[in-house]
């Protein structure tokens, strides 16, 4: 997994709340067997009108949220269905950050398993960043994980928690299966000890 | 098991020891989660996750090719292929099993999870075997599913093992590949909520009005960072299929994992089932110890009450929009948060529906019955129940898909399917079919329809479709009338 330490970017808003995965990903897109490809899918329904061609009406189609790499969204972002597609069409789209007051849990997991970061900030925080980004086109943020800290133009300035464990994990793009391997000796003694005819 | 997504700092929750044994006889009372939990410590490094062993991993073709991909890339193999059970469930067909499967994308994600199967040795129900069905019906009904396990899959819907006093939870494909690698999964501790229901359930109210009260009450997000412990008279009450049912759902409270203490019921259903224990007696005395100790404390506990439950219908496109079968259809105005408020707003446009109107005046379209919500012998009993010498309304097309190979035998056997077909049902074969419409079995633009699945999310049954969540019986009573009704008040033939 590629470290992820500091990054600046364009911040694009969808004010919505309880965004679920369904339509960060529509099911007709799970049927793939590759973990690549997922950003031209993002948010399809939403995104494209029936004869497939983009909805201007859709938040993200604004021209002024081209290229953006950081999403703003409302509370419970990310629930229902545990599919990991959701997060693979979100980074490959370009989205690295996506900031909203909370996460589902399943979705806020699997962020930190493909290196996106999701960060919780307070409902107030949020609306903040909305305005900003309405009164400035091409508003940027930087986030920086070392420091856990958010500025952007205008004064703004945030910190953030993420837990120290996911954070090292992410600041140093470990993998988490070779950090369970080198546990196999627990391991084998719990399967030892639970199953006496190992 | 996050604490974080919240943003609370997981740092103020007691962890429990690494090792039990260092806690003795006359230790604090613990509750049935921290006890699980303490059983599968494999290793708890300070200020790290917790290192959990997993004892049962379900997998289906949808969230695991790229797991065994990720396998093969590394040169890494399934650590313990007998604790791993595979089953085609989400994209099959319900249609005729004899004739080829027409999406030519599905038919290749079926076709990689055998290939996967064969080649990392994992034991496969397929579609040719009576065992096949939805994960989560399955499990249960094969005996795989026992008190005080650790269980997991790439499917949020794994909650539902939760009923027989297991932690069952979602994981996506990535953790999916962790522990097919590693038999374990890293996990934060969790917040424990306990959701006391007193009293008893009316007839004509069901363990799936219950739940969709529950999410109402405590909302679509209400449970995020928690493990539910269900508890109370009414619970107690519950045969383990409709326990199945609550915990089912409790990830659309947010809660990844829900639990229900085994008792007698949970003991006598799964004796006899393939996969038991064969000490079976040995087994329960061990089951025997999981419940929450008297004393010991949730880190948040609320009461409800079976008396002021009635048939429950979701208005909205998230499952904690959901009101009486009595009430009126909510305005945004009834709200007073403005997030809320612009949710309740989006929603009633989406669902074309209107502030104030009464659920008699609104029709539907098709009626789904089934999932691994309501896809059980019981779901199929009580929605022939309703239908049995009558017709469906002519502007209804309905369809009943069984949970699974053996569920699907049991009610020919008992003829349910002659009772679902004379009405004008249709009679499917198993699989998640419309509950997530991967499948062909989908919602057109507009449609309406009454279902007894799990989820009501914008475009989730098909595009523009518009889902009501509902009981099998309320279901069955919208086909017949083409519109809601009450079922309390249904005259049974």
């Amino acid at each position: 997994m590629k470290p992820f330490t500091k990054m600046t970017g364009v911040v694009a808003t969808m004010d919505r709340a309880n965004v679920d995965t369904d339509q960060i990903i529509p099911k007709q897109f799970l049927k793939r067997i590759e973990r690549t490809g997922f950003g031209k899918f993002l948010f399809f329904d939403w995104r494209y009108l029936d004869n497939h061609d983009l909805n201007p009406k859709f938040e993200l189609n604004r021209p002024e949220f081209s290229g953006a790499s950081i999403l703003v969204t409302r509370r419970n972002f990310g629930c229902g269905s545990s599919r990991e597609h959701a997060v693979w069409a979100l980074t490959d789209y370009g989205f690295q950050v996506i900031l909203a007051p909370t996460f589902a849990d399943i979705f806020f997991n699997n962020c930190f398993n493909n290196g996106a970061l999701p960060i919780a900030l307070s409902e107030d925080e949020i609306e903040t960043i909305f305005q900003k980004v309405e009164q400035n086109e091409g508003y940027q943020l930087t986030i920086d994980l070392e420091k856990q800290e958010i500025s952007g133009d205008g004064g703004l300035s945030f910190s953030f928690e993420v837990d120290p464990f996911r954070r090292h994990c992410l600041l140093n793009g470990l993998d988490k299966i070779s950090l369970t391997l080198e546990q196999e000796e627990k391991i084998l003694a719990y399967e030892k000890a639970h199953d006496p005819s190992l | 098991m996050n604490i974080s997504p919240d943003g609370e700092s997981h740092s103020t929750i007691s962890k429990p020891k690494e090792d039990a044994s260092q806690t003795t006889e006359c230790s604090q009372p613990k509750t049935m989660c921290q006890k699980i939990w303490e059983n599968h410590v494999v290793h708890a490094p300070e200020g790290e996750q917790t290192l959990l062993y997993i004892d049962l991993h379900l997998i289906h073709e949808v969230t695991s090719p790229q797991a065994f991909e990720g396998l093969r890339l590394a040169g890494r193999t399934v650590r313990r292929p007998d604790k791993t059970i595979a089953t085609p469930d989400h994209n099959v067909p319900t249609t005729d099993r004899s004739l080829p499967i027409i999406d030519q994308i599905a038919k290749q994600q079926i076709e990689t999870l055998r290939q996967n199967c064969k080649e990392f040795g994992v034991r496969i129900f397929d579609l040719d075997d009576i065992r096949q069905g939805i994960v989560h019906i399955i499990g249960p009904e094969l005996g795989l599913t026992l008190p005080g396990m650790t269980i997991v899959c790439g499917d949020s819907h794994t909650a539902t093992h939760g009923a027989f006093g297991s932690i069952a939870f979602g994981i996506g494909t990535s953790e999916v590949e962790h522990v097919l690698a590693t038999q374990t999964l890293p996990q934060f501790y969790p917040k424990t909520f306990e959701l006391g229901i007193e009293g008893e359930l009316s007839p004509g109210v069901t363990a799936k009005d219950l739940v969709l009260y529950l999410i109402g009450q405590i909302g679509t997000a209400g449970g995020t960072g928690y493990i539910f412990e269900y508890t109370g008279s009414v619970i107690r009450s519950l045969s383990m299929e409709e326990r199945m049912t609550v915990c089912n759902m409790s990830i659309e409270a947010g809660a990844r994992a829900g639990l229900i203490a085994p008792d007698q019921v949970t003991y006598d259903y799964i004796r006899g089932r393939e996969f038991a224990p064969e000490n079976f007696d040995e087994a329960v005395a061990q089951w025997k110890k999981l419940p929450t100790d008297v004393g010991a404390t949730y880190d948040r506990s609320e009461k409800f009450f079976a008396e002021d439950i009635a048939p429950q219908i979701t208005w909205g496109t998230n499952p904690g929009q959901v009101v009486d079968v009595n009430a009126k259809i909510p305005s945004p105005g009834d709200y007073s948060d403005e997030v809320d408020q612009k949710s309740a707003a989006q929603s009633l446009e989406y669902m074309g529906l209107s502030a104030g109107s009464s659920w008699q005046e609104v029709e539907v379209d098709r009626v789904f019955i089934g999932s691994c919500t309501n896809a059980r012998i019981e779901d199929l009993r009580a929605a022939a129940a309703v239908v049995k010498g009558y017709k469906i309304s002519s502007n209804v097309q309905a369809m009943v898909v069984p949970g699974s190979g053996q569920v699907k035998k049991e009610a020919e056997e008992e003829g349910l399917d002659n009772i679902f077909q004379e009405a004008g049902l249709e009679w499917r074969e198993p699989g998640c079919s419309m509950c997530l419409a991967m499948n062909p079995d989908k919602l057109e633009a507009g449609e309406r329809c009454a279902s007894t699945s799990n989820r009501n999310f914008e475009g989730r049954q098909g595009r523009g479709g518009r889902t009501h969540l509902v009981s099998p019986a309320t279901a069955a009573a919208a086909a017949i009338s083409g519109h809601f009704v009450d079922v309390r008040e249904w005259n049974y033939k």
